[in-house]
């Protein structure tokens, strides 16, 4: 249980020029869940490997605690992962790859078995000790993977989308189960993911990466209502981010000149830059907009381009002077079909000025 | 060397492994579906059985009858008396086994790892050779072999030389020699099988232990060792069956005192009940291994669960480390290509002209004009490719059918077939040759009541029994990569069953049995260790040509035909690469692998 320091880390892997990782700073508090998110490719998978030691920076330096952990081993670093792929031993049984850590700290007897038998039951596997790993499912063997590397109380658990080979129900449910285990044995964690409805469930903070730097580092709430730039926004909950003139600026907030001569209000963070006749980039998520008649107060005339119904809400894209606009409307106004106008209306409280 | 026509089966799971996709498919159609009649697979297969046993099986029995005839229990006595010859000749073959085994193991194994898992400069090019001595064809192999590491081979001689001792330096004789001999000639056994495991090897598996706290040493022996365990226990159980077989090595290193030397000598001196003897216990022993190997084979092995993660090869960075790598890349390279060099060296030598030198002292060209424009000299080699040629085209249509039968129908005694051929595999050379002659030194049923003993027939007859698993193996392999759905919907189409199988099956299988024929054709031109037993003057094929030549002391001429033989084998390997693209070049690694 411990912190641990990630300070100015890059890597660069020998044939590319450019690097992988650049330039990362980040602190991961004691007992925290932690979450890297971002797209395929943006690095996620090598800054873990960095703090696993799989991986030595190209520069920088990675704390556990007080400990410069940057060039040590990894079968010295005490970390416990957990493989995408599970990386179960297929020569050995259940118990024996949960064993497997207890046996290289010297564990032995009856404390090993007693601390076997503690985590299978941990993940809801006793009785599975002496079965062969083919002869487990997926999810089962997610979970014997999670056990060998709780089962060492290791400082860190590290996990590289460990549920990315899961079935979408059986999913949900192992991510409450990993948050369970993770909170009652307090361990410090850093996950990794490129599913951002799985991070904002899981995590107390996450941090977005994108291009192998990262791009913004928050609560689940903080990301979601406060993105930090456009990629932020559009990556998580595919924002709509409209460029608008700056008609007036103040602290915390601008006045923006929507379409129809219409000035809108949006909130920003304090120190915005941005002053009269500036571009601004306002963002507002789908879920937001309000779809409503022509003649409601506020409301920017637009032209319905495309609908979709997916259950639990409808996606409509409208066009709002030249720009499309992606609205989520639980209810529709009676018989709307496309190249219908429609009123939009942007709700200031849910306004907010992101970075380019 | 003489054994097994091991080149069929270097990659042991390359079948089983290649049958997944279609596997579901195969069930449905092996279950009567094409041709409509329960009866028709019983039409195919009664002819395909009756060849098996005519051929192979019921030879096997003549040759055990013949050895249980007169005095069996003289012969089979032998075996556990001490002191005797028939004894001692089991030990050393046994311990010429287990320590050909050692060795294979420790190169083979060693080569895998290096090549996979370190990047050094010559790594690429010792990758593209790696397999090039164990290429060449048994005798000149072996030849080569003693021309370079005996006591009056090339290293040796230029080693006194160098030093000026009296005696040659590091030469080897006796079974040092044989062992010599089977480590470059099988450690690809280890090689392939070790490398193979190495790629399948998920590098996270690896990863977890070191995450896990494990030290470099223990990984290896908790982790690494007992995943490639499999692939080691196969290598062995291979290298072991090839090494009892061996009969070219023991004959030029002169150890006479092996199961497969007493086989030849016996026979040659007319004993055919004792010769009997010896060739029933070592087809049994083989027999033993092959059901062994069947047997470790039905367990699983441990193939990665995942792909698409590619290990990273160690690039040796440290200045010296280079330096060592490239001049150890160099000596490889040197080792690796000597045999070759070797065989072609002395094919432009003036035959009579090398005697103490270290390397022939004259040079023409005249044993290749010799060997193509006297009429005497060419015999040999018209033979060579008749009787392969004749072989070869019974092997296509016999090896073709069996595949078919057993990969897509359903019968009765499927396994069986299956077993036949593995028998025509397991068996040494020497085996097979004896057999025959028990069965047909009077006329049966299977010979239209001709003696073949002595006759042309016998030798197509015996590469026949020989290199049938080599087509069977690679058509078995194609077929399994063939989903019969595809023959299904010609038959939908409209097709009647002979012509969806000719239109679709056998197109697609085409580039697979082309080469398995290839390589039954070439190991035909190559074949020794059959032939030397049952060759008359008018049948002599190039490689008892070749032992002749050698007996006269006409190197060059032996090595000219030799050189006709390596030429030959890379051409058929370039070729069945070409025709496997696009799939691993798997031919082209079978063909580097010779039945000795
Ligand atoms: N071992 C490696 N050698 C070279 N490039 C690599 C290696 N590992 C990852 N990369 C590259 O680094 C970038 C980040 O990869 P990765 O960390 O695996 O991304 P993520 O896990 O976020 O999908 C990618 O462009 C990838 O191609
Ligand atoms: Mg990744």
């Amino acid at each position: 249980m411990v912190e641990v320091r990630l300070d100015a880390v890059s890597k660069v892997f020998a044939r590319s020029g450019d690097p992988a990782v650049d330039e990362v700073d980040l602190t991961i508090r004691d007992g925290e869940f932690f979450t890297l998110l971002g797209p395929s490719g943006c690095g996620k998978t090598t800054t873990l490997r960095m703090v696993a030691g799989f991986y030595f920076p190209s520069s920088g330096r990675i704390f556990f605690g007080s400990d410069d952990v940057t060039r040590q081993a990894p079968n010295k670093r005490d970390t416990g992962m957990v493989f995408q792929n599970y990386a179960l031993f297929p020569h050995l049984s259940v118990a024996q790859n949960v064993g497997y850590g207890l046996k290289t700290r010297k564990v032995r007897g009856t404390e090993a078995k007693r601390r076997i038998d503690e985590a299978l039951e941990q993940v809801h596997l006793s009785g599975y000790g002496a079965r062969r790993i083919d002869q487990l499912s997926g999810g089962q063997q997610q979970r014997v993977a999670l056990a060998r590397a709780l089962v060492i109380r290791p400082r860190t658990l590290l996990l590289d989308e460990p549920l990315s080979n899961l079935d979408a129900k059986l999913r949900e449910e192992t991510r409450l189960e990993i948050r369970r285990i993770q909170r009652e044995a307090g361990t410090t964690s850093v996950y990794v993911t490129h599913d951002q409805a799985e991070a904002m469930a899981m995590s107390d903070r996450i941090a977005v990466m994108n291009g192998g730097t990262v791009q913004q580092v928050g609560a689940p709430e903080e990301i979601y209502r406060r993105p930090a730039n456009r990629f932020v926004a559009t990556f998580i909950g595919r924002s709509n981010v409209l460029s608008l003139p700056v008609v007036g600026a103040g602290p915390e907030q601008v006045e923006v000149a929507g379409p129809d001569g219409v000035t809108l209000r949006a909130a920003a963070p304090e120190a915005h830059g941005l002053s009269e006749s500036a571009t601004a980039l306002v963002s507002v998520r789908p879920e937001h907009v309000r779809l409503t008649g022509l003649d409601a107060a506020g409301s920017l005339s637009a032209t319905v381009v495309e609908t979709e119904f997916t259950g639990m809400s409808t996606h409509v894209t409208v066009d709002l002077a030249g720009t499309p606009l992606h609205v989520a409307a639980v209810q529709l106004p009676a018989g709307l079909t496309t190249g219908d106008t429609v009123g939009v209306v942007l709700p200031p409280e849910h306004l907010w000025v992101v970075r380019p | 060397m003489g054994g097994p026509a091991v080149s069929v089966r270097t990659e042991p799971d390359a079948v089983t492994s290649a049958e997944t996709p279609a596997a579901a498919s195969a069930r449905r159609l092996r279950s009567g579906a094409v041709t409509g009649s329960r009866w028709f697979p019983y039409i195919l297969v009664l002819p395909l059985a009756l060849v098996l046993w005519g051929y192979i099986v019921q030879p096997m029995l003549a040759t055990f009858s013949e050895s249980v005839a007169e005095n069996a229990g003289d012969n089979y006595a032998g075996f556990f008396t001490a002191g005797g010859v028939a004894r001692q000749s089991l030990i050393n073959s046994i311990l010429i086994s287990v320590a050909s085994v050692v060795l294979c193991g420790v190169v083979g194994v060693a080569m895998a790892f290096l090549l996979r898992r370190f990047q050094f400069p010559g790594r690429g090019l010792i990758e593209a050779i790696i397999l090039v001595p164990a290429a060449l064809p048994p005798l000149i192999g072996a030849i080569s072999f003693q021309l370079l590491y005996s006591e009056t081979g090339i290293l040796p001689r230029a080693l006194q030389q160098l030093f000026g001792t009296e005696e040659p330096v590091l030469a080897v004789s006796g079974i040092a020699g044989v062992l010599v001999v089977h480590t470059f000639t099988m450690y690809p056994f280890f090689y392939l099988a070790a490398s193979a495991a190495l790629r399948g090897l998920d590098p996270s598996i690896e990863e977890a232990a070191y995450n896990l706290g494990a030290s470099r040493l223990r990984v290896w022996r908790t982790v690494l060792l007992p995943m490639l365990t499999p692939a080691m226990v196969s290598g062995a159980l291979l290298v072991f069956m090839t090494s009892l077989a061996s009969y070219t090595a023991p004959l030029l290193f002169g150890v006479d005192q092996t199961m497969t030397m007493q086989i030849y000598i016996n026979r040659t001196n007319g004993d055919m009940p004792l010769a009997s003897t010896y060739a029933s216990v070592l087809g049994v022993v083989s027999i033993l291994f092959l059901l062994a190997m069947r047997w470790y084979e039905g367990r699983r092995s441990y193939r990665s669960l995942s792909k698409g993660v590619a290990s990273h090869r160690r690039e040796v960075t440290n200045p010296l480390g280079r330096w060592l790598a490239m001049l150890g890349s160099l000596a490889g390279v040197a080792v690796l290509l000597a045999p070759v060099a070797t065989i072609a060296l002395v094919a432009f030598s003036r035959d009579g002209s090398w005697t103490t030198q270290v390397i022939p002292s004259e040079y023409t060209a005249e044993n290749f004009r010799t060997i193509f424009a006297e009429p005497r000299a060419f015999e040999p080699i018209l033979n060579s490719v008749t009787i392969s040629a004749v072989a070869t085209a019974g092997i296509i249509v016999v090896g073709v059918l069996i595949a078919y039968a057993v990969r897509r129908l359903r019968f009765v005694g499927r396994s069986l077939l299956d077993i036949g051929v593995m028998l025509a595999w397991a068996l040494p050379g020497t085996v097979v040759a004896i057999n025959l002659i028990a069965a047909f030194s009077t006329g049966n049923a299977f010979s239209f009541g001709q003696v073949l003993v002595a006759t042309f027939w016998i030798m197509p007859l015996a590469y026949f029994v020989r290199f049938l698993p080599m087509v069977f193996r690679s058509t078995s392999a194609a077929l399994a990569q063939i989903d019969p759905a595809l023959e299904e919907a010609a038959r939908n189409l409209g097709a009647s069953w002979p012509r969806a199988f000719l239109t679709v099956t056998v197109r697609l299988v085409l580039p697979g049995v082309v080469a398995g024929a290839l390589l039954a054709f070439v190991h035909g031109v190559g074949e020794f260790v059959a032939s030397v037993l049952i060759y008359t003057s008018q049948t002599e094929p190039i490689s008892v040509a070749i032992n002749n030549s050698m007996y006269r002391f006409e190197m060059g001429t032996a090595a000219a035909y030799g050189m006709l033989q390596v030429v030959l084998i890379f051409v058929v390997m370039l070729v069945s690469g070409r025709l496997e693209n696009g799939r691993s070049s798997r031919s082209a690694r079978e063909a580097t692998q010779w039945a000795g």
